[in-house]
């Protein structure tokens, strides 16, 4: 189907099927009930998981396929917004022009950043790219002020020109929509005590996610992406038969960097405010850990690991004191007051310290991530068959040519 | 790569597929909300909480949330009620709000508007909050501010400074009971030029970021139109922690006054910077070499030590207040003591201030009769109050931006304690910092109609 084979076109589909409802299954625990603090079903959380797989799909194309670590990349994720808040404000409340000039702008940035940075390999390249970054959040901040907003950010407001766009009435909110269809428009379902909430901006940010990772496979399974791994296998072989390798660094990186541009303009498209703080050089170390976390170098590892990134920053953060004493409320006083102050810490906002020790654990038991995770647990239920039919069986296979 | 292999199979796969996702916005246009967002079900309602946990103004957010606690439990009929005695509306009854129990949740804002925004958009969609409050920072709270109007609930602004929150960035369903930049320029230039003298030369150390700007500017234009003269203006970027390479200049440049635009971490460590360089026992131009900080509070006095002692600067409120200037002010004692009680110590301005707006809304919501959005805020624009802690106070209609006195403040010689560290020099009226709602500081917003909702 469409150009693959039958396992990735196999890949694809569960991918399509577990975004599609993915309202009902981040949703399992019905409406107030103890565990409904575990729900991830609401619109925001849901866009925030495809944008950021989105943008960990993209960071993927480089550094799992030529092994270059960028540590900039959510510069191109800023710039892209940047672009998009611009388009909003400039010529139309649409989404499409502004995720359109969002990856052409990222695009063009990634190739001086890349331009430059790919002149050198290794450590110094990764530094050169965290250069970068700092530089523009710095600019963003408070030289380009401006442009960007700085601390406050942009947001879309009634007196911009807006030149496709009827004008607004004083004080008037625009809001974002696709041909009128508004990204805050949905429905809710109810089905006993379980309320699914479907919203029309995630339905268009998982479609995007899932060409986004249709072109990822193409990638992946093209010379192209043979190339890429044999630049990360043994680049100074690869020039010495002459080959010279910089295009081909240089257009992942670019083709990386645009997807954090659609990521970026996806962002605005979903929730119309920009910030400065999402260029810090943390945001770019964030979308390394999904990959890491996730597995690098895999189809499908990226997205897993920006889901798990993301839903503890936004429910295992929302966990404070109060919904703890409530959790273990039935115990005896003594009892639960030793529980809250044991599972404290890591709650709330120490979810960061949970994150640290489960990438910590996933690096040194897993290094292939999340996904290797998986493979295990799939051998252990065909234990014949070893590596036969697991869908990332991809990495293994990067002896054989790609077929045309 | 080849994309060409149509068969009759595949084409009518791809057809299907295509156009079940263009189907699929269509029927997602069939909302099934009606009223306003979050209608409270049930006999509970959900305030959420929005407070920076972690970064710079941890310390702010941590006091913020003592208060909200403290209100909770005092619009739920338990503790000692606070200042629901001394307010002058007498709505409130301790039955939480018209009759159901508050519920609420917490989120960090990490002092990002991008972090703000998710923390204040999971409250709305994922736990029903009807109304959002807190923040420590200006650019938050036109971030998150935004956000309320778009999704229709009410935003009552914590801590937040800087003018355009209620000027350009102003909406309809937010509300600000802090002071601002222009009203901190507009006290303390008369009590500057008293203190200090007409003919001042002064030089600004500023924040690199909006709240910064708008600070500079109103100082400015406030000393300025007394006779001051402004030598010259510095920004500084907001990460700095050692400011000496600022500070160094400043004596060269011939200013006598140095003002730091500075807040929280900032501002301690420029303060200390500049008192270590010995710019306090100088004197230039014949004159005693003073530091002023336009914005004060006791988070920060504590965190400067020493270093603040005769340092002027403005607040919103102190905890001092009611005891120091009599019964104007009532309701103050009554709130520091079921803090007190409570926690241990005085509460800040910023928990005041979060305190107080949310039982605002509760109130407004009681008076209103109703928790739409569009009712609050009936019920909140030019209500006119007493009783909570600064006197005469007026919600203006015009930008949702609260009238009342501005306390200018004077770091202590002698602090009796570790919570005493500010007195209070003098309280301008309310009349005296009042501006035109088209003030050039405030120009260009519009607040709009409100928005319930779905």
């Amino acid at each position: 189907m469409f150009g693959l084979n039958k396992k990735d076109a196999g890949l694809l589909i569960v991918v399509a099927i577990l975004a599609l409802a993915a309202p009902f299954i981040l949703n399992p625990f019905p409406e107030g009930s103890a565990m409904a603090q575990f729900n991830a079903g609401y619109p925001d959380l849901m866009q925030r998981l495809v944008i950021f797989g989105i943008f960990a799909i993209g960071f993927n194309i480089l550094f799992g396929l030529t092994g270059y670590l960028s540590f900039g990349h959510a510069a191109f994720l800023g710039v892209g917004s940047y672009a998009a808040i611009w388009m909003m404000k400039l010529l139309t409340m649409n989404v499409i022009p502004a995720i359109v000039v969002s990856i052409i702008i990222a695009g063009l940035f990634s190739l001086l950043v890349g331009f430059i940075s790919l002149r050198r390999s290794g450590i110094y390249f990764s530094i050169l790219t965290l250069a970068f970054a700092q530089m523009s959040y710095a600019l963003a901040y408070s030289v380009l002020t401006p442009i960007t907003g700085g601390e406050t950010g942009l947001q879309p407001k009634y007196t911009d020109p807006r030149v496709l766009d009827k004008a607004l009435e004083a004080g008037q909110q625009p809001r974002a929509n696709l041909f009128g269809l508004e990204m805050n428009q949905g429905f809710q379902l109810e089905m006993g005590n379980w309320v699914f909430t479907f919203n029309a901006g995630y339905y268009i940010a998982a479609v995007v996610m899932l060409v986004a990772f249709y072109l990822s496979i193409r990638i992946f399974r093209s010379p192209f992406g043979m190339m890429l791994r044999a630049v990360k296998s043994n680049q100074q072989r690869m020039n010495y038969t002459g080959l010279n390798s910089k295009p081909y660094t240089l257009a992942a990186f670019v083709i990386s960097g645009m997807y954090a541009g659609l990521a970026g303009g996806l962002l605005v498209a979903m929730d119309t405010q920009v910030g400065a703080e999402r260029m810090f050089w943390t945001a770019s170390g964030e979308v390394v850990l999904m990959t890491i976390l996730g597995g690098a170098g895999t189809l499908i590892g990226p997205v897993l690991g920006a889901g798990f990134i993301k839903y503890m920053e936004n429910i295992v953060s929302k966990i404070n004191k109060s919904v703890l004493e409530q959790w273990f409320a039935f115990m005896p006083d003594g009892i639960e007051d030793v529980l809250v102050a044991i599972i404290y810490p890591f709650v709330g906002k120490g979810w960061h310290l949970t994150l640290g020790l489960l990438f910590m654990l996933v690096v040194i038991f897993l290094p292939g991530g999340l996904v290797e995770g998986g493979q295990r647990i799939g051998k252990m239920f065909r234990r014949r068959d070893a590596n036969a039919n697991s869908i990332e069986a991809d990495a293994a296979e990067q002896r054989k040519p790609a077929a045309e | 790569m080849s994309f060409s292999k149509l068969t009759r199979r595949g084409l009518i796969k791809t057809g299907a597929v295509a156009s079940a996702g263009l189907a699929l916005p269509t029927y997602l246009r069939a909302d099934g909300h009606s009223g306003f967002t979050n209608a409270p079900q049930g006999d509970t309602v959900t305030l959420g909480f929005n407070v920076p946990q972690s970064g710079p103004y941890a310390d702010e957010g941590a006091d913020e949330l003592r208060a909200f606690e403290l209100a909770v439990e005092h619009l739920n009929g338990e503790g000692d009620g606070g200042m629901m005695q001394t307010f002058s509306s007498k709505v409130l009854e301790g039955n939480g709000i018209m009759g159901k129990k508050v519920n609420f949740v917490t989120g960090d804002t990490q002092t990002k508007s991008d972090a703000a925004r998710a923390s204040a958009k999971s409250m709305i969609e994922k736990d029903g909050a009807v109304m959002i409050s807190g923040g420590s920072s200006s650019g938050v709270a036109v971030a998150v501010q935004a956000l309320c109007q778009e999704a229709g609930v009410i935003f009552m602004a914590g801590l937040t400074h800087a003018n355009d929150t209620t000027g350009k960035d102003k909406r309809a369903n937010g509300f600000r009971h802090f002071f601002n930049s222009y009203m901190s320029g507009a006290a303390l230039a008369p009590i500057l030029s008293n203190e200090y003298g007409a003919d001042r030369k002064a030089y600004h150390l500023t924040a690199d970021y909006n709240w910064g700007y708008t600070t500079e500017e109103a100082v400015r234009s406030s000393t300025e139109a007394l006779g001051w003269e402004t030598v010259n203006a510095v920004k500084t970027p907001l990460t700095q922690t050692d400011f000496s390479a600022y500070i160094a200049p400043v004596l060269q440049s011939g200013a006598d006054v140095l003002v730091l635009n500075h807040y929280g971490g900032n501002m301690v460590n420029s303060l200390t910077n500049a008192v270590q360089f010995g710019l306090r026992d100088k004197e230039v131009n014949g004159k005693k070499f003073e530091i002023v900080v336009p914005l004060y509070s006791e988070l920060m006095a504590r965190g400067a030590g020493q270093n603040i002692k005769g340092i002027l600067g403005s607040q919103n409120w102190d905890w001092k207040l009611e005891n120091e200037l009599g019964s104007r002010y009532a309701g103050t004692n009554a709130f520091v003591q079921s803090f007190g009680t409570k926690y241990g110590f005085p509460p800040s301005q910023a928990a005041h201030t979060c305190y107080v707006q949310t039982l605002l809304y509760a109130d407004a919501v009681t008076r209103a009769g109703s928790f739409n959005p569009c009712a609050v805020v009936e019920a909140l624009a030019g209500f006119e109050f007493d009783g909570l802690g600064n006197g005469p106070t007026l919600y203006r209609a015009d930008d949702h931006q609260c009238f009342k006195d501005v306390v200018v403040v004077r770091g202590k010689e002698t602090p009796e304690n570790e919570y005493d560290l500010v007195e209070i020099v003098e309280v301008t009226p309310a009349e005296q910092v009042t501006y035109a709602p088209d003030h050039p500081q405030f120009a260009g917003g519009s607040l709009g109609t409100c928005n319930a909702g779905a």
